[in-house]
């Protein structure tokens, strides 16, 4: 089929679902707007695997395409366009959002069952995969911005899904407010960038920015990739604007899992790498963006070693492992950035459809103090969050591995990274492996905490079903970006011989090199994934330690460290900090001027406008009166007076 | 045998005069009396007095233009007062009484 009908087909699809189970969104009938809004994102997913299969035939310099379809502003010099891209980069992330959403979508036909809105639920998830595409496949930056826009309006409203609920409502409101200010960024980022270049799409900024040479701090294009970042930090929930992810947890789980794990939250990761010739121009922003990732990537992982949320341990990961491809994108490693977006994409849409599975069958409950021993009563649950567990702490040849390993490896390597990013990311995966170790003892392991009016079930075939495919993904997905150094690796090396690392092929056209990277060694590349995997390895065993039943190690380390587990526990005290210090006094402030200025100045202007009005209204309506004989006065009087004017004159 | 000098030096001024007072009458009554019946009488005093202007110049001025718009308002007059006793007549029979007061309800 002609690419571009496939391409039009891909974006209008969901907006179709959109459309349908908009109009009936009063109907309580899941099935229906289920099915409804699961084969609008499959015909999607479907035809994004056309796309690739014919981009995959088309000879490796001839794969970026764009598909013109109007002019859309047009203001002097400045022109964008309504346009899609197609090139390897788009259609990975088309993959992963209709892959992914295809398979949460079929998930919430079954965890949506019991809600009585479900045409509203699915109205909303079709809404944002198709916001979600245009961010992806906008072929300039205006148009990725309504992409962008649009998802954080329905990561909002699904956030708020239940919004009855005040708690849930605030979580969403919060979630769209620290979007703003990141928009801002992103906005500004915009400008400077077309004021700087000239232009606001993708194939000009691409051609346009090797031509740039600057190292100063304030130099423009500098400053428009710090912007554009801010947007990022926004978006994909970086310090310091992390802290709406894990209220973002209020939504519906597989929200959770489609927008606040696996795609709109790497919408700032995708952003980055999309424009990587312009970033790497930059290096002072690519340092904030490389250390924003890797402070972002500790400090959510401590936090999450002491939350009790099964949904907010997640959501923390969450933040952690966007910290990673930050770091990633941050030292030139685009490659191994949009690497670990997949990966990261399976085991973690893959852990928050468990924990879906898991709170669907507790009966709401959230609590992991409340939980324990649930694999005997959920086997398939817990064996596809085995898998997860085992791919997010980086088993080899578990997906997470791979790419985790990448972006560690590059950051030792690259000039742009050093080694305190190294680190720094070794101790992340270190917490990583531990809290995620300690989620799966106090979950599924161990002995059963259930109270006894809970009875847990395995969750039904609709459900359980995508968490096997993305369990068989979180297992092999790692397996298309093998390094190319298993090759050297003594004695089975040689059947490493005929893997190639497909990925890396796949985006070699669309991604900078990292300018003046050292030769690799293989020696020194062994030692680093060595030495990664004896972290993880020591944590794993720390975590089962700490969490066995024969000794209560944790609450003694706990009461030990009293102090800092209270500082994890509150999670540093960020959101009582910017309460006390941001929000408040900004209320404060708005109250002030709404009780001095707006009262005594702005409302007693218009005031006195209105009383003039209504003054001479009310004169004038009083001649109005409905009697004829003073209309017939009024006649007279009016000839009277011009004939006394007239004779005057 | 009555001093008959007194008709022969009854000039233009007069009759103009004599037609400003009906036409003030005229007006006088539209303005102040309730009666619709009586108020339409006032107006065919006025539309007469305007007539007496345009008779009295014609012949002054000895132009018969003045006359022939005498007997188009004449004509026209007939109509209004056909159409104005219809409209008191439809009246009378719904409220029972003819009182001007009664249009003040047909305001916005």
């Amino acid at each position: 089929m002609d690419l571009n009908v496939l391409v039009c087909t891909l974006v209008a699809a969901p907006l179709l679902g959109f459309l349908i189970n908009g109009f009936r969104f009063r109907s309580e009938n899941g099935i229906i707007a289920g099915v409804i809004g699961t084969a609008s994102v499959i015909t999607s997913f479907v035809c994004s695997v056309l796309v690739w299969l014919s981009l995959a035939q088309r000879p490796e310099a001839a794969r970026f395409l764009r598909l013109h379809l109007f002019k859309w502003v047009e203001a002097g010099d400045f022109v964008a366009n309504i346009g899609f891209i197609i090139d390897p980069l788009s259609v990975i992330m088309l993959l992963v959002i209709t892959g992914v959403g295809s398979l949460i979508h079929l998930f919430s036909i079954g965890y949506m069952s019991h809600d009585h809105r479900p045409a509203k639920y699915f109205a909303y998830l079709n809404l944002f995969i198709f916001n979600m595409l245009l961010l992806v496949l906008g072929d300039n930056l205006l148009l990725m911005f309504v992409g962008w826009e649009g998802v954080g309006l329905c990561s909002y409203l699904l956030i708020g899904f239940w919004f009855t609920d005040q708690e849930k409502a605030a979580a969403g409101m919060k979630a769209f407010i620290t979007n703003r200010i990141g928009d801002a960024g992103f906005l500004l980022g915009i400008f400077m960038l077309f004021i700087a270049s000239g232009s606001v799409d993708f194939f000009e900024l691409w051609q346009w920015a090797p031509s740039v040479t600057e190292s100063a701090w304030l130099s423009p294009v500098t400053l428009a990739c710090i912007f554009l970042f801010i947007g990022a930090i926004g978006k994909s929930a970086q310090i310091p604007l992390y802290v709406w992810l894990p209220d973002a947890m209020a939504g519906p789980t597989p929200v959770s899992a489609l927008i606040h794990a696996a795609t709109m939250v790497t919408a700032g990761v995708y952003m980055i790498v999309r424009l990587n010739p312009v970033f790497i121009v930059a290096p002072n922003a690519m340092l904030i963006v490389a250390w924003v990732g890797a402070l972002t990537a500790f400090f959510a992982a401590t936090i999450a070693l002491t939350q009790n949320d099964i949904k907010k341990v997640l959501a923390y990961s969450t933040v952690s492992q966007l910290g990673y491809m930050f770091l990633g994108a941050g030292v030139g490693a685009f490659g191994a950035a949009m690497f670990h977006l997949v990966t990261h994409a399976f085991f973690k849409a893959l852990m928050f459809l468990g924990a879906g599975s898991v709170i669907h069958a507790m009966a709401g409950e959230q609590d992991i103090r409340k939980m324990g021993g649930l694999k005997k009563k959920m086997p398939i649950t817990h064996l596809t969050f085995f898998l997860g567990w085992l791919a997010i702490i980086g088993v080899p040849p578990f997906a997470g591995f791979f790419s985790k390993d990448e972006i560690l490896w590059l950051t030792l390597q690259s000039p742009l990274g050093s080694k305190m990013l190294w680190l720094i990311g070794g101790a992340t995966a270190g917490l990583t492996a531990f809290y995620m170790t300690r989620l799966m003892l106090l979950t599924f392991w161990g002995k059963s905490r259930v109270p006894k009016e809970v009875h847990p079930h395995e969750s039904p075939m609709v459900m359980t079903f995508p968490l096997m495919i993305l369990g068989l993904l979180s297992v092999i997905g790692g397996w298309i970006g093998v390094p190319h150094v298993f090759a050297e690796l003594p004695g089975i090396g040689g059947l490493f011989h005929h893997i190639p690392n497909i990925l890396e092929h796949w985006l070699d056209k669309s991604l900078s090199p990292i300018p003046g990277i050292a030769e690799a060694s293989a020696a020194l590349e062994f030692s680093a994934m060595a030495s990664t995997l004896l972290v993880v390895g020591a944590s794993v065993i720390a975590a089962v330690l700490c969490y066995s039943p024969k000794n209560n190690l944790s609450e003694r380390i706990s009461l030990k460290f009293s102090g800092l587990h209270r500082l994890l526990l509150n999670k540093y005290w960020v959101d009582e900090f910017y309460f006390s210090r941001i929000i408040n006094p900004l209320i404060e402030c708005s109250r002030g001027l709404w009780l001095y200025i707006d009262v005594n100045f702005i409302d007693r202007m218009t005031f006195v406008a209105g009383d003039i009005a209504r003054g001479a209204g009310s004169f004038m309506r009083g001649l109005q009166n409905g009697n004829v004989q003073y209309y017939a006065f009024y006649i007279v009087a009016g000839v009277v007076g011009v004939i006394m004017m007239c004779s005057q004159w | 045998m009555p001093n008959l000098s007194v008709i022969a030096n009854v000039g233009l001024g007069h009759y103009l005069v004599l037609a400003a007072i009906i036409f003030c009458i005229g007006i006088i009554g539209v303005l102040l009396r309730k009666n619709i019946i009586v108020m339409m009488m006032s107006i065919e005093l006025m539309l007469n007095a305007v007539n007496l202007t345009f008779v009295s110049l014609s012949h002054f001025m000895g132009s018969a233009a003045g006359q022939i718009a005498v007997f188009f308002i004449m004509t026209i007059a007939a109509a209004e007062a056909a159409v104005g006793l219809a409209l008191v007549v439809l009246i009378f029979k719904k409220y029972g009484e003819v009182n001007i007061k009664i249009f003040e309800r047909l305001k916005g």
